[in-house]
């Protein structure tokens, strides 16, 4: 086996400590790395650099050499080699470390570049913290404190600027509040690929605008509300709901495909208030799709299922999980289980347990759409690889229930125990639904819930805890961000219980699970829930090597070569 | 530890007649019944509220009857006993005061918890709570002991304003010019 190329690194000197970076390495990064803060606003690790903002001046220099000899030039005062320091500070985000690359950030004339940089930001900058969203993750906010003057010596009028602008359907704009960093038009451009954002008009007057005719409606928009340093572009759901500073952080992932984007759940004494993309450089860099940050809205739905019922009657836990058993018992032998790649390796775990305890084993569907070829997979199931690694199914799942339907038109199947499919979607008519006793397990109303004989309601990826498995194989857990509902039931718990029914036992919360499911799932023999990292963690996938995943290319995925 | 007795001192003569003490204590009883009256009738009458107390936290509108509270929930934020509530919410586009964007939308104090701190008061950048001069707040049940939006700004009425910032910046709007 080859070794793996060692980066190619460098040392360069910041504020008198030297670093070794990878070549390359900008000196905002560098100065990051010996915990030297370098302020910006315009810079963006995942965007081309602009060097609009002036905000990350530093001075910078270099070892002295005698230009005929190429000879070091000592300095007789330190007996140190002598700096030649150019006079004039640079961006800090467009020099990239050298060699030998000496950098000051603390010195007068730095201090005094920033404190000018930081007054003409503000000259035309509102005082509208009290009432703008940006306040308590703002950078000017942060940088005004850290590296400001303090006071304002600005006696001429301030511009007035348009306050709401809508620039598409989930963004808006305050004109007054913008620096023009420039941060939302590189992100359109190089991460959405949909230009639509530019500058016009000069000097004091410059606007953000869209392309006329056209707006901010992409699927990455919201992207721009994240990476903006200052409140000039807010998120029209989230805007003026919360300040950010009472919201409770958990981190999570996005449902939405197979991608698994690393997310932050942003709540509030139990109610969710917005989504944010969490930084995963191997999955998602910053980013996620905007159709991912409106899934809590499902967790206050209307028609959400929060008691068991009993037929259409409400039901007490007991007597469900009592009429459940019997059913099952009834129909011995000839009963199916529908899992899901909605559910978490844990369930899908329990699921398997279920299905060996009714001596059966599981169906699965997929589900499938156009992939955007960014964030969004065409397998929009999060979790199918979990359901193999976990053994709940050998092959792809098809996309409709076609072996169960034909088994419930011969009478092989007189009950379906449903972990959160809706039947009536993967492909079994009403018919084939009255037909059979369907036991199901879910969070919202629908067909299959209606149609069955017991129904127990379950939570939803904010109010559990577990693991998907991604695309790439990626291990990742997602944690309980708000209390579910009073009278939902936690899914784990509800299928311990379900397999109780069965006959068999399993345990009901999630660290007893592992302790179960490490030692049985070959992939997971070695892993342990606290041992696996906010990043994820890649398991092995060269046994599924040659199934046909239906992804095509992602982010940071590439299809495996079609044979 | 030394115990040192003490020897008590013999009572005089005028003293054992107990007969100083009782015309002492009875200059104290007359003293009392000739001097002007302390004690208030309450509730009938009311003492004087000096200024600067700090009374039960209000919500106040400026003079030309905007309401000056924004919700940037800082008293929210600084409230010791969590005893203030907002619900944030945008001003409609066709209001008089759609400049301003924000206001709240409901606004609670529990006067069970307040600790009449006055934090909210010094914390407030817009100068829309204060604590005034009630200082009486009584109720029969506890949902009686929380101040909702529209009685906060009964009980806080008008407070003159210096700046006027908001009038400010839609005149300047209106000119389709700067403001300070």
């Amino acid at each position: 086996m080859i070794a793996a190329p060692k980066p190619d690194l460098i040392t360069v000197n910041v504020d008198g400590r030297d670093v070794s970076v990878p070549k390359g390495t900008n000196v905002i990064e560098a100065a990051r790395q010996v915990g030297v803060d370098v302020p910006y606003y315009c810079y963006h690790p995942k965007l081309s650099i602009s060097g609009n903002c002036r905000m990350c001046l530093v001075e910078i220099g270099m070892p002295a050499v005698d230009p005929a000899t190429k000879a070091p030039i000592m300095d007789p005062a330190t007996g140190k080699q002598r700096i030649n320091w150019i006079p004039r500070p640079q961006i800090g985000c467009a020099t990239n470390a050298s060699p030998g690359l000496h950098v000051r950030t603390q010195t007068p004339q730095i201090k005094d570049c920033r404190e000018g940089v930081m007054e003409f930001l503000l000259v035309n900058h509102p005082l509208d913290c009290p009432i703008c969203d940006q306040a308590g993750e703002c950078k000017l906010q942060e940088q005004a404190t850290g590296y400001g003057r303090g006071y304002s010596r600005y006696i001429e009028e301030k511009n007035v600027k348009p306050k709401r602008t809508r620039l598409g359907p989930r963004v808006t704009l305050d004109d007054e509040r913008c620096i023009l960093c420039s941060r939302c038009i590189r992100f359109c451009k190089e991460i959405a690929k949909d230009d639509v954002l530019g500058f016009v008009d000069r000097g004091s007057y410059s606007t953000l605008t869209c392309y006329p005719g056209r707006e901010l409606a992409n699927n990455y928009s919201l992207n721009t509300v994240d990476i903006c340093p200052v409140g000039a572009l807010t998120s029209t759901d989230f805007r003026f709901k919360m300040r950010v500073w009472f919201l409770k952080q958990t981190n999570s992932i996005d449902t939405e495909s197979s991608v698994g984007a690393n997310t932050v759940v942003w709540s509030r004494e139990g109610v969710i208030h917005r989504i944010t993309p969490r930084q995963n450089d191997a999955v998602n860099d910053t980013w996620m799709a905007d159709s991912g940050r409106e899934l809590y809205k499902a967790v206050r739905a209307a028609d959400r299922l929060a008691s068991c019922r009993i037929g259409s009657a409400e039901a007490t836990l007991d007597s469900a999980l009592l009429t459940a058993g019997t059913l099952l018992r009834e129909a011995a032998g000839a009963v199916a289980v529908v899992g899901s790649g909605r559910s978490s390796v844990e369930e899908q775990f329990l699921t398997r347990r279920l299905a060996e305890s009714l001596g059966t084993s599981a169906h699965l569907v997929s589900r499938t759409g156009p992939g955007d070829g960014l964030l969004i997979s065409a397998d929009r199931n999060p979790n199918v690889r979990g359901a193999l690694v976990t053994g709940l199914i050998s092959a792809l799942p098809p996309s409709r229930l076609e072996a169960l339907a034909a088994a419930i038109d011969a009478g092989k199947v007189r009950a379906v125990v449903s972990v959160g499919e809706d039947l009536a979607v993967a492909g079994l008519t009403a018919a084939q639904l009255a037909k059979i006793a369907v036991v199901y397990l879910g969070t919202h109303v629908n067909a299959t819930s209606a149609a069955a004989r017991v129904t127990f309601p379950t939570l939803t990826v904010f109010e559990k805890s577990g693991c998907f498995v991604n695309q790439q194989f990626r291990l990742q857990r997602f944690h309980k961000a708000v209390p579910g509902p009073v009278g939902a039931i936690d899914d784990l718990a509800a299928l311990s219980k379900l397999i109780g029914a069965a006959g068999g036992s399993a345990p009901a919360d999630l660290h007893a699970v592992w302790r179960e499911l490490a030692p049985a799932v070959p992939a997971l023999r070695e892993v342990s829930l606290a041992g696996v990292p906010d990043s994820g963690l890649v398991l092995d996938s060269a046994p599924y090597a040659a199934l046909p995943f239906v992804e095509g290319e992602t982010l940071h995925y590439k299809p495996a070569a079609k044979a | 530890m030394a115990v040192v007795p003490l020897e008590r001192k013999p009572l005089t003569f005028a003293e054992r007649t107990y007969l100083p003490q009782i015309a002492e204590g009875l200059r104290t009883t007359w003293r009392h019944l000739v001097r002007p009256k302390t004690t208030l009738e309450y509730p009938e009458q009311r003492p004087a509220v000096p200024a600067g107390y700090r009374g039960v936290p209000t919500l106040v509108k400026d003079p030309n009857g905007r309401e000056k509270c924004v919700s940037c929930q800082l008293c929210e934020f600084v409230c010791p006993p969590k005893a203030i509530r907002i619900t944030p919410g945008g001003i409609a586009e066709d209001s008089a005061h759609a400049h301003v964007e924000k206001a709240p939308r409901e606004f609670e104090i529990d006067m069970l918890r307040c600790i009449y701190c006055g934090m909210c008061q010094e914390v407030c950048p817009e100068e829309a709570i204060w604590l005034q001069s009630q200082y009486s707040m009584t109720g029969y049940s506890r949902e009686e002991m929380v101040n909702n939006k529209a009685r906060l700004y009964e009980l806080g009425g008008t407070l003159p304003d210096e700046h006027f910032k908001w009038d400010h910046k839609k005149a300047a709007e209106e000119r389709g010019g700067g403001h300070h």
